[in-house]
């Protein structure tokens, strides 16, 4: 495999042609958030939480899917990108109704984590406020479509893992919203094989596991934000 | 049922055309039906009822006996179409989208229908089939319509206008066959040159030296884009035409597919030959059915001809070209978009790199032009590269067609040179009306305004790019001293806003932000405060959206702050609108 070198906020680093750039980031330990991300799914570079500069690239681009490539002089935590990320975490906690106070992933959220390493104390847009519901039918799962930030996580690790294709996206633009087959309970579908693996990749609290509060479902992005805050306090 | 999936083999891709058909049937889309659908074409429940709810044209729920549309295209908007949908809102007690509780009438709303003449435009249809299309309506004449309709009496209404072409004659390119008597010796002629007396590198050669670059939007070089597709590796390509047109304000892809079909059809049948594709689609905007049936024709008419279809002219080469349905989605004419609803999927943007040339319809290098791209192929190919450059700026060669509405005497398209300024085709469409000549907006929901100090511009690419708004597709509506900017930016915001996908956060949820800002401007409670937080949002999607919808939604905002900021200051100083729009439409 062909190497490649670029260098990522000045440091000279190596990677595999092929790689993505937040690949060759990670490799050096060299974080940038993600929210749609997921390792193992295929990227959807929805979120755009994880864009950075490439120099000579008119706009930001997805860490997540953009292919590092040979002489790239990426920047991955600018104020221009600063700004930017702080934005659209700002969007998304007023696109529905996050109370964390009383949602079952307090603590452990990726969205909530990732706005307390942005500095987000207040949030400049009108919360919108949707009426969402809250689908409890499944035996041991639960979704809260108020939770959920439409990264899709679920959706493609359900069809691209599982095989099941659960879980699809209805509607369009504002009223996009995730469902089970026809848009039906999720306790009738057919197709669920009862796995889990949505409610273990959702970043949020909008798909949980019913029962007493657990500590967390610490997937791997989580681990990631935390080490990125360690190193921005150093 | 069983005869409609049998005629589409149960491909899975066919999704959209099935939907299609089976709205036709049955006259909407249950789930007991949906969820049929999806076991007989193999495909997970889930994904069919998101196709199903993505797309406008199709319907959830039943309708009522009438179906009342109002179009609020940019041209109706401004001719008062979204406060006809407004006041028709309120006086039948239901939201547009829904159906009263009766059964008796649904209300819905319609971004263009290339009708801009007759603006604002209303189309019921009936339970029984019969569509009509009434010009020019006001609330009450609408509802008196409607009262007839229930007892049983349905107004004609009026013919959907055929568009008016003017223009000088001789400087018509694409459109030389529009004039009514279409000279059926010369069809497919250029084919036949290329395929018999040139190889695909002279075809691709020819294109680059033309200068040609796309009419879509983004004024790609064309001949760049072909020979792209045709060195890709890779034994199946495709070919596509995009004829999506979702731009409010534009009706050029509309003149043309209905006017000369066979030009479309043959350009992408030399773009076939030239990068060695053997199949194409046509893909036709959902609100364009004449459109689609006069491509259909146009297809079996070549293929009956050998004009089309296996073994052309004896050569091996083969071409062949299927018409696809939209099913009421803009973003669907962003290419990424445009072929995931070509293989029957959500018309969601993927990230590009990849581009369609390396990996497009199921993989293949597939080659998307607009449908006027491809209409100007065969003059190339016919009289020569030289053709294009004697006409047009040193940039922007050959001719380009606009349609003009709005506050303009005569609403149609016009054929001109590149490089024409917007004084002389004002000229030619009979001057403005309704007060002095204010701007002209151009690029639709992705554009910008030309204002009035600008009016002697020479239009190409980059005159239009270095004053903040964009050729686009070539609508081009004009706007008289009495319109609002302010209330015109909304117009295309809230578009934008409706046209989302959903999937990126800028677009999705920046859209939305933006459109209560501008609400709050626009009724009189804005804030200077709302416009700095407007203009960093602008930039945000701007910046960060992943397709060209969210990247450009910002263009009529930015464009019009830039040109027209007093505008958004006197709204915001004394709480009300200067051209006195906003506060007769502060509600709509
Ligand atoms: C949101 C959006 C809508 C578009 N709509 C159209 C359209 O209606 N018709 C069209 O030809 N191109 C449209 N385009 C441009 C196409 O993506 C593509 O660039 C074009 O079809 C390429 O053809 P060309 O090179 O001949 O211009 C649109 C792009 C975006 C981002
Ligand atoms: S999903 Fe996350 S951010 Fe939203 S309420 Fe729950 S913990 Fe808070
Ligand atoms: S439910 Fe969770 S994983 Fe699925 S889209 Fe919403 S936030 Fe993402
Ligand atoms: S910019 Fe808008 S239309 Fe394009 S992918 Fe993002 S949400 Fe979808
Ligand atoms: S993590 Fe890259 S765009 Fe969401």
């Amino acid at each position: 495999m062909k190497r490649i070198h670029l260098t990522i906020n000045g440091l000279a680093v190596t990677g595999k042609a092929g790689q993505t750039i937040l690949q060759v980031a990670q490799q050096h330990g060299i974080i940038i958030p993600t929210l749609c991300n997921f390792p193992g799914l295929a990227p959807a570079a929805s979120c755009r939480i994880c864009i950075v500069e490439v120099a000579g690239y008119p706009r930001p681009v997805p860490a997540c899917a953009t292919a590092a490539e040979q002489g790239m002089e990426i920047c991955t935590d600018s104020e221009r990108i600063r700004k930017a990320r702080r934005m659209i975490v700002e969007l998304l906690l007023a696109e529905r109704n996050h109370t964390c106070p009383v949602c079952v992933m307090d603590g452990a959220c990726e969205l909530q984590t990732l706005a307390k390493l942005l500095g987000i104390d207040h949030v400049r847009y009108g919360f919108i406020s949707p009426q969402m519901t809250l689908d409890i039918s499944q035996a041991r799962f639960g979704i809260d479509h108020n939770r959920c930030i439409l990264c899709r996580r679920c959706v493609r690790v359900c069809d691209e893992v599982e095989g099941a294709h659960t879980w699809d996206v209805s509607g369009r633009g504002a009223t996009s919203r995730i469902i089970s087959d026809l848009a039906e309970p999720w306790g009738d579908s057919g197709t669920c094989t009862d796995c889990g693996k949505c409610v273990q990749s959702c970043p949020t609290g909008a798909l949980f596991e019913k029962g007493p509060k657990k500590a967390g479902k610490g997937t791997p992005c989580l681990e990631r934000i935390v080490e990125w805050r360690g190193r921005k306090n150093k | 049922m069983e005869e409609l999936l049998a005629r589409w083999q149960r491909k899975p891709d066919a999704l959209i055309e099935i939907l299609h058909a089976a709205q036709q049937c049955f006259g909407w889309l249950d789930r007991p039906l949906l969820g049929m659908i999806a076991q007989e074409l193999d495909l997970p429940p889930s994904l069919v009822f998101g196709v199903a709810s993505f797309y406008h044209a199709f319907r959830l729920k039943p309708r009522g006996h009438q179906t009342c549309t109002v179009c609020t295209g940019t041209s109706c908007h401004l001719q008062g179409g979204s406060r006809l949908l407004h006041e028709l809102e309120q006086h039948l007690g239901i939201r547009s989208g829904t159906t009263t509780e009766d059964g008796s009438l649904t209300l819905e709303q319609v971004r263009c229908l290339g009708a801009c003449g007759m603006a604002p435009l209303v189309r019921i249809e009936h339970e029984g089939g019969g569509t009509s299309f009434h010009a020019g309506m006001n609330r009450d004449q609408v509802v008196k319509l409607l009262q007839n309709a229930i007892r049983g009496t349905h107004s004609k209404g009026v013919p959907l206008s055929p568009v008016a072409i003017y223009g000088d004659i001789h400087k018509r390119i694409v459109l030389e066959n529009c004039t009514g008597t279409a000279p059926a010796a010369g069809l497919y002629c250029a084919l036949e040159r290329a395929v018999l007396q040139m190889t695909p590198e002279e075809v691709c050669r020819q294109i680059t030296e033309s200068g040609l670059r796309g009419r879509g939007g983004a004024g790609y070089p064309t001949g760049r884009k072909w020979e792209m597709v045709r060195t890709a590796r890779g034994k199946r390509k495709f070919v596509v035409a995009n004829g999506d047109e979702g731009d409010p304000g534009a009706f050029m892809d509309r003149t043309l597919m209905e006017n000369d079909p066979d030009r479309v059809l043959e350009g992408m049948a030399i773009a076939g030959y030239a990068v060695g594709a053997a199949s194409g689609f046509v893909y036709v905007r959902g609100e364009y059915p004449l459109a689609a049936q006069r491509l259909r024709d146009a297809i079996s008419r070549a293929e009956k001809s050998r004009r089309l279809g296996r073994n052309l002219f004896g050569t091996g080469f083969s071409f062949n070209v299927r018409v696809r349905i939209g099913a009421g989605a803009f973003v669907c004419g962003e290419e990424t978009a445009l072929m995931a609803s070509i293989m029957g999927r959500r018309g969601q943007p993927v990230i590009r790199p990849p581009y369609p040339a390396q990996k497009g319809l199921w993989g293949n290098s597939t080659l998307i032009n607009n449908v006027e791209t491809f209409g100007s192929i065969a003059a190339i190919i016919s009289r020569g590269s030289e053709q294009l450059r004697v006409l047009g700026t040193t940039d922007s060669y050959g001719t380009k067609i606009f349609s003009l509405s709005g506050d303009v005497a005569r609403v149609g398209v016009i054929e001109v040179p590149l490089g024409t300024t917007v004084r002389e085709l004002l000229d030619l469409a009979g001057g403005v009306t309704g007060g002095g000549f204010k701007a002209a907006q151009t690029g639709g929901a992705s554009g910008g305004c030309i204002p009035a100090e600008h009016m002697d511009l020479p239009i190409d690419y980059e005159s239009l790019r270095d004053i903040g708004t964009i050729m686009g597709s070539g609508g081009l509506v004009v706007l008289n001293d009495t319109r609002c900017m302010v209330d015109v930016a909304r117009f295309f915001m809230r578009f934008c806003s409706d046209e989302s996908c959903g999937k990126c956060t800028p677009c999705r949820a920046g859209t939305s932000q933006a459109v209560r800002i501008l609400d709050r401007i626009c009724g009189g409670c804005g804030s200077e405060g709302d416009l700095q937080q407007l203009e960093e949002l602008c930039l945000l999607m701007q910046e960060t959206s992943l397709c060209g919808l969210g990247l450009a939604a910002p263009t009529p905002v930015l464009s019009t702050l830039r040109w027209y900021r007093h505008e958004y200051l006197a709204h915001i100083r004394q709480g009300s609108c200067p051209a006195g729009v906003c506060s007769r439409e502060a509600m709509g």
